[in-house]
């Protein structure tokens, strides 16, 4: 008699059932879709974050860089007796550094055994990133020489200004003009035998071979494939680093999504640390916390053991994303959530109103039912079942709907663009080129690289479909199903059966 | 009480000599009504439905119960239906103090003892015929097959056994209100208490649901109470009695 008349019920009051059941439904892909956006800009921002800094890692700690000192910042200084004079007169100049990457503070390298000391971490490694920059130019004879053949190879386009009577001659276009090159990318030195934990965790081999614990102290560099892509470097090529020509072993690719990997470049930190010249010097070390649950507790020890360092979490890192993924992620955490709660609310509100009104239409039904002998448990179990089945109805209507939003969302793929603002120098700072007119001077420095540097990445929005979330859909469903029922029950049983015959006649 | 508007009571039941002795009211009393008075409060005011009623019904009778409107005959007809306690007074239905009882002992004996007709029929307009009439058992824990084949028989005892899975909405008035009689007597009630039945009714159809309602009375030796204002009705009855500013007087007492 129950399911009869249940079914009976919502059957013949069909535009009743259907509004309610739409109004859940409509709450519920609204909280599907919501949810899994969500779930697919986290996943968006880990993804960004490993290929930064690495899977599994919990905690990085660096040391604030100190204030500037007033010096002149990179320069590269040359001597009188520097470059190679060619046969037009011509002085070609080049030098090549590595050096802490701006911003970056570079600290003990005994920081990392601290760390490992302390209780709950399960992994650490140290790095240390680097920025390297080189110079190379050409310039004109500035002496009272006869002028030769202009230089072949620079690629200014310099154009001579210089005032008579004595104007130089040569450089890079032959009357004068000079020509210079400042190529950078960023350099990290990383422990080869550390495989558990570090930036190169979320990177797989393409070509060649990645860095192995017998590369300890060797000439051997991996390179980011969209900085050998760049450069158009090989496995088998050189490259050099602060002065030194590296072999490059390896080619290596995120293997998240779009992303680039932190560096352009991976050396084995002894020889990092030898060829910067910052011996046992580190800039950050990488964390991986026995207990994803005691992050929090563990960053806080860590303060304690390195007072000057700073100590952050995967999820403070995350608040360094920006651009369009981070635009996405404040969408959906306000506009999103409270959408949700909102639409969630009104449809619980419609099912109460609905089936309170409901009730009050059926005070006759009940009254009479009541007269038979129908007890208060029985009327109100009839009315919460109607309102439970409705919600029911409701949800998985609302889960196809969702997960066709979400599919339609995985369809679309919406690309969003993700910049993780890092210690260590970004992909793609190569080739920035420079040029001066003839009796310009000697360049003392003062190059490119002033910049903040940050990886930028485009990673394409993939909402997932979990079963949680469903899970969580219909149990929302069937609250807002119990939440009518409950109160259209509690109207229902408060009908006395004389008052409920008597508002008939 | 008064003798206006008396009537004999319906050739019938009048000379029916076949019929228990408890229809002619010497039996034991079915209900016992001692200084009921009901008031309501209506706004600020405070409204006396029955007043000090004092009414004895014995077993089988067949009782009408006329009056004006608003002078108290559904009120009375709430007492005997254990739908209502009084305000002040007692109500007993056989050893059953109605007065003092919880809801939850009236249900009980709405559903054991009580079969109910209403002008409007009442019918759930959902339900098939023979669903209608399962919903008088008001125990859900009654076998479906059971429930089924009572109800069929029900049906059957109003004439309307092939109308078994006709919706309200698909039968006539007179037909609904058979299907309510067959719901009202298929858990084998002692009381049946009729609001109007016959108030919907053309004049045909009144005269074949109080033929109906007379038999089930004769067949099954029941108590029946009848409110009506229809005289025709009100004189195929046994007893009439009038209700009238919430007092009780005999129009034509039981012979």
């Amino acid at each position: 008699m129950f399911l009869t008349y249940l079914f009976r019920e919502l059957s013949n009051r069909r535009r009743q059932t259907v509004v309610v059941a739409a109004g859940i439904a409509l709450a519920i892909a609204l909280v599907i879709v919501v949810s899994g956006v969500a779930a697919g800009v986290r996943n968006a921002q880990s993804s960004v974050l490993q290929s930064v800094y690495g899977v599994g890692t919990d905690i990085t700690i660096t040391q604030a860089a100190e204030p500037g000192d007033g010096g002149p910042g990179q320069q590269f200084a040359f001597g009188s007796g520097d470059g190679t004079t060619t046969d037009d007169g011509s002085t070609e100049v080049a030098q090549s550094t590595l050096t802490a990457a701006r911003g970056t503070a570079t600290f003990d390298s005994s920081a990392l055994a601290t760390v490992q000391g302390v209780d709950g971490v399960s992994a650490a490694t140290a790095t240390l990133s680097l920025q390297s920059s080189t110079f190379s130019g050409t310039l004109p004879d500035f002496s009272q020489g006869t002028g030769g053949a202009g230089t072949d190879g620079a690629t200014g386009d310099g154009t001579g200004t210089g005032t008579p009577p004595a104007p130089p001659t040569g450089g890079a276009d032959g009357a004068g003009g000079s020509s210079f090159d400042v190529d950078q990318f960023s350099v990290t030195g990383l422990d080869p035998a550390a495989d558990a934990v570090g930036p190169l965790t979320s990177a797989s081999v393409v070509d060649g071979r990645g860095l192995a614990a017998d590369d300890a102290g060797a000439d051997v560099v991996v390179l980011d494939q969209t900085y050998a892509t760049g450069a158009d470097l090989a496995v088998g090529d050189t490259l050099a680093v602060g002065g030194t020509d590296l072999s490059v072993v390896g080619i290596v690719a995120s293997t998240s999504s779009d992303a680039a990997t932190a560096s352009d470049a991976y050396v084995p930190l002894d020889t990092a640390q030898a060829l910067s010249g910052l011996t046992d010097q580190v800039s950050d070390v990488y964390v991986t916390a026995a207990s994803a649950s005691d992050v929090d507790a563990l960053a806080a020890d860590l303060e304690t053991a390195l007072p000057d360092a700073t100590v952050s979490t995967q999820s403070e890192l995350a608040s360094s994303v920006s651009g369009s993924l981070s635009t996405a992620s404040d969408l959906v955490a306000k506009l999103g959530t409270w959408l949700s709660v909102i639409v969630l609310a009104a449809a619980f509100l419609i099912a109460i109103l609905f089936t309170v009104s409901g009730v009050g239409r059926r005070t006759r039904e009940f009254g009479t039912l009541k007269a038979l002998g129908w007890s208060d448990g029985r009327i109100s179990r009839q009315v919460a079942g109607e309102s439970l089945v409705q919600g029911l109805v409701g949800g998985v209507v609302g889960v196809a709907v969702g997960l066709v939003g979400l599919l339609v969302v995985n369809a679309v793929a919406p690309t969003l663009t993700a910049a993780a603002t890092t210690a260590a120098a970004g992909p793609g700072a190569a080739g920035a080129g420079a040029a001066a007119g003839a009796g310009g001077g000697a360049p003392t420095g003062g190059g490119p690289g002033q910049q903040m540097v940050q990886a930028t990445t485009d990673v394409v929005l993939h909402a997932p479909v979990t079963v949680s979330v469903v899970l969580l859909a219909v149990g929302l469903a069937l609250v807002g199903g119990l939440l009518a029922g409950a109160v259209g029950s509690w109207r229902a049983s408060r009908l006395r059966p004389a008052e409920a015959l008597r508002s008939v006649a | 009480m008064t003798g206006a508007g008396a009537a004999a009571p319906h050739p019938t039941a009048a000379s029916d000599t076949t019929h228990p002795t408890t229809a002619s009211g010497g039996s034991s009393p079915m209900y016992t009504l001692t200084a009921v008075t009901k008031t309501y409060a209506q706004k600020k005011h405070t409204v006396t439905a029955l007043d000090g009623v004092d009414l004895e019904i014995p077993a089988g009778q067949m009782v009408a119960i006329q009056g004006p409107t608003g002078g108290g005959k559904s009120t009375l007809l709430q007492m005997l239906g254990a739908l209502d306690r009084p305000t002040s007074g007692t109500v007993r239905l056989g050893d059953a103090d109605l007065s003092t009882a919880g809801d939850r002992a009236l249900a009980a004996v709405r559903a054991r003892e009580i079969g109910f007709v209403f002008q409007g029929f009442n019918l759930i307009p959902t339900l098939t015929a023979a669903e209608n009439v399962e919903t008088a058992f008001a125990d859900a824990s009654t076998p479906r097959a059971e429930r089924r084949s009572r109800a069929t028989e029900a049906l059957a005892a109003v004439g309307l056994a092939e109308r078994a899975d006709h919706l309200p909405g698909e039968l006539s008035g007179g037909q609904q209100q058979r299907v309510a009689i067959a719901r009202a007597l298929v858990g084998q009630p002692t009381v049946l208490l009729a609001d109007e039945p016959t108030g919907s009714l053309d004049e045909a159809t009144r005269d074949e649901i109080m033929d109906l309602l007379e038999s089930v009375w004769r067949e099954r030796g029941l108590t029946l109470v009848i409110v009506t204002h229809d005289s025709a009705v009100a004189r195929r009855a046994q007893r009439r009695l009038r209700i009238a500013g919430g007092t009780v007087s005999e129009l034509q007492p039981a012979a």
